[in-house]
């Protein structure tokens, strides 16, 4: 109880070095969890998103760009590929699904993806779910302008069924570059938490008929996203497509190309890990200066309580659990920091990727960041301790007479 | 209580040489004594309380207090001495700023074995200050700020109390008010009292009265 009463006192005596110092503790520690969870989760969550398909059949180029483009509708698409490939994959013995995509338009920025329907609603996206329309929609008719609208951009743009809507040509909003075709949306898609709800759904043949295209993108399309109905086939597929032929790539696995992104990304995470490692150390240091800087107005304080019979540990712990309780409200308030940065990241991505990822998933991390900081800050109080241990009574406490 | 055999200390003065202040061949104080120390300004009385508490170590010579030799004592084990044993008023209070009332006097045995948390409470209300419990001393007045301190000195039941210029802080009715306030409390709880000051008004209080320069037998 003591030591309680000496630390909670000498924290409030102290108050606003108190707070500028949790303060920093609580960057450090809203940094350290959220540049961690960032990386974590979105990583997870990418790799949960490219379970949905194998592999990719696509242009000759760079798998990742074939992957990004269309799996997470990013990035350019690398090229078309003849409508003719797309058949020769569907009917080659291990592919259970192949769902063709067409893209080239957009609206107000959201991607238009031209698909077949019936494929479509084959998809699981995860394990056991398909994509589901929200009640009072449907899935569009083949041959007809109409649209199913992902719940991101339903939610974004505003969009309802019955609405109608002019896309724009190409992949980047240009507002004079409005195709003449009128779409109506007929269907919301329920949220999936995929780059799917990022996006809006039109028959395939929409895509490749739309006014102004390249009358060759009539018989073209963007890529195949494929299911395969063992895994070993997608190393024959790679080595027939990509090793033997010239014209197509076959982005297998997709995990792993995902995870190739992460890779070479992987400096920047180092880079902000640095930088959340060296706001630590800088937090733990100014625990220690700001407590070491108040030692001399402490000095007198030190002295009565030693004089009072106060032991030398005594002093010593109260100053080592002083750090360490800036330590704890610096990580308690560091949570909320945490919260914060982290629901801006998780906003980003979201908008940039329609990946959401699990912001308060519980991890050891949670508890061995804000422990280690404690701990960090605990030891930067050693070498104040270290000079209220020595503080002696006797100068101190002057004798007068 | 207090036996004191060829006690002597010095300092390095800041010229380098070093200065003898105290020579006390010989000091006792029996328990529950009530003695008065009359001596002038710097002449040692404030280094030779310091001594008893074994806030200061002698060059040589010998302190006990309730059978315990202060003096073979390492630092750890005075500063439990000074928990257990002894309470210290000190001319300038002393008081903790950043504490209330009621704190700074559960401080007074928060460090030694009897930490009684009603007794702090009680010995406040015993000293009129059962109003000002949590009030920090900038918002007590200095006679209330003494009376703080002594029932601080008294919280932990010491069997010695040292009183150093208890009240030279203050006017001569809160100061005759003090004094009356620690021999009491000495008295009710059986404690030895030993006394410096250099007022005369408090000195001719005390039926035993010894001078200071009789006891610091400096050559």
């Amino acid at each position: 109880m003591t030591l309680l009463l000496l630390v909670y006192r000498s924290l409030r005596q102290h108050a606003l070095s108190t707070l500028v110092t949790a303060g920093s503790i609580a960057l450090a520690t809203g940094l350290l969890l959220a540049v961690w969870t960032a990386k974590e989760q979105s990583q997870a969550a990418f790799a949960a998103t490219s379970t949905s398909f194998d592999a990719v059949l696509g242009a000759r180029g760079s798998k990742l760009q074939l992957v990004l483009n269309a799996v997470f509708h990013l990035e350019a698409s690398p090229g078309n590929i003849a409508w003719a490939d797309y058949e020769n994959i569907r009917k080659h013995p291990a592919v259970k699904l192949a769902l063709p995509i067409a893209m080239g338009d957009n609206l107000r920025g959201y991607r238009l993806v031209g698909t077949l329907a019936s494929e479509y609603q084959k998809v699981e996206y995860a394990p056991g779910s398909t994509y589901q329309i929200a009640p009072g929609g449907r899935v569009f008719n083949e041959g007809e302008h109409e649209a199913v609208v992902g719940s991101f951009v339903a939610r974004k743009l505003n969009l309802k069924v019955g609405d109608t809507f002019h896309p724009f040509h190409g992949l980047t909003f240009n507002e004079h570059d409005e195709h003449a075709e009128t779409y109506t949306v007929v269907g919301i898609l329920e949220p999936t938490n995929t780059p799917a709800d990022r996006v809006i759904w039109i028959p395939l043949e929409g895509v490749q008929t739309m006014a102004g295209h390249d009358p060759r993108a009539a018989t073209e399309i963007s890529a195949v996203l494929i299911q395969l109905r063992a895994s070993t086939a997608g190393f024959l597929l790679d080595q027939a497509i990509n090793r033997q032929g010239n014209k197509l790539t076959f982005a297998y696995p997709v995990g792993t190309i995902v995870a190739e992104l992460f890779q070479k990304i992987s400096w920047f995470d180092r880079v902000l890990g640095l930088v959340a490692y060296l706001v630590a150390l800088v937090a733990a240091a100014s625990v220690l200066a700001s407590i070491y800087n108040s030692m001399s107005a402490r000095r007198r304080d030190l002295a009565i309580l030693r004089a009072l019979g106060a032991r030398q540990t005594t002093i010593f712990g109260a100053v080592v659990a002083e750090a360490a309780a800036i330590g704890v409200v610096g990580v308690i308030a560091g949570l909320v920091v945490y919260g914060v940065l982290i629901s801006i990241v998780a906003t980003i991505i979201r908008a940039q990727t329609g990946v959401v990822i699990e912001t308060w998933a519980w991890h050891p991390v949670f508890v061995v960041v804000p422990l280690a900081l404690v701990a960090l800050c605990a030891l930067g109080g050693i070498v104040p301790a270290l000079k209220a241990y020595r503080t002696p009574v006797a100068d101190t406490l002057t004798p007068t007479s | 209580m207090l036996a004191i055999t060829d006690l002597a200390k010095s300092f390095v003065a800041p010229d380098g040489r070093r200065t003898e202040i105290l020579r006390i061949p010989q000091f006792g104080l029996a328990a529950g004594a009530q003695v008065a120390l009359r001596g002038a300004s710097g002449s040692g009385k404030t280094t030779f309380l310091h001594l008893i508490a074994g806030i200061l170590t002698p060059d040589t010579g010998r302190i006990v207090v309730d059978g315990v030799e202060v003096t073979a004592l390492r630092e750890s084990q005075r500063d439990r001495l000074r928990a257990d044993k002894i309470g210290y008023i000190f001319q300038t209070f002393n008081l903790l700023q950043g504490f209330t009332a009621l704190e700074n006097v559960r401080l007074g045995h928060a460090f030694g074995p009897h930490a009684d948390r009603d007794h702090a409470r009680h010995l406040l209300e015993r000293v009129g200050l059962g109003s000002k419990l949590h009030h920090f001393p900038r918002q007590l007045s200095t006679g209330q700020q003494q009376r703080v301190a002594v029932a601080r000195a008294l919280a932990s039941r010491p069997k010695l109390v040292l009183a150093d210029e208890p009240t030279g802080n203050l006017d001569r009715q809160h100061a005759m008010e003090a004094l009356t306030l620690i021999r009491s409390v000495c008295a009710e709880n059986k404690a030895a009292l030993l006394l410096v000051s250099h007022d005369e008004s408090v000195l001719e209080r005390f039926e035993d009265r010894r001078e200071f320069s009789e006891i610091n037998r400096l050559p």
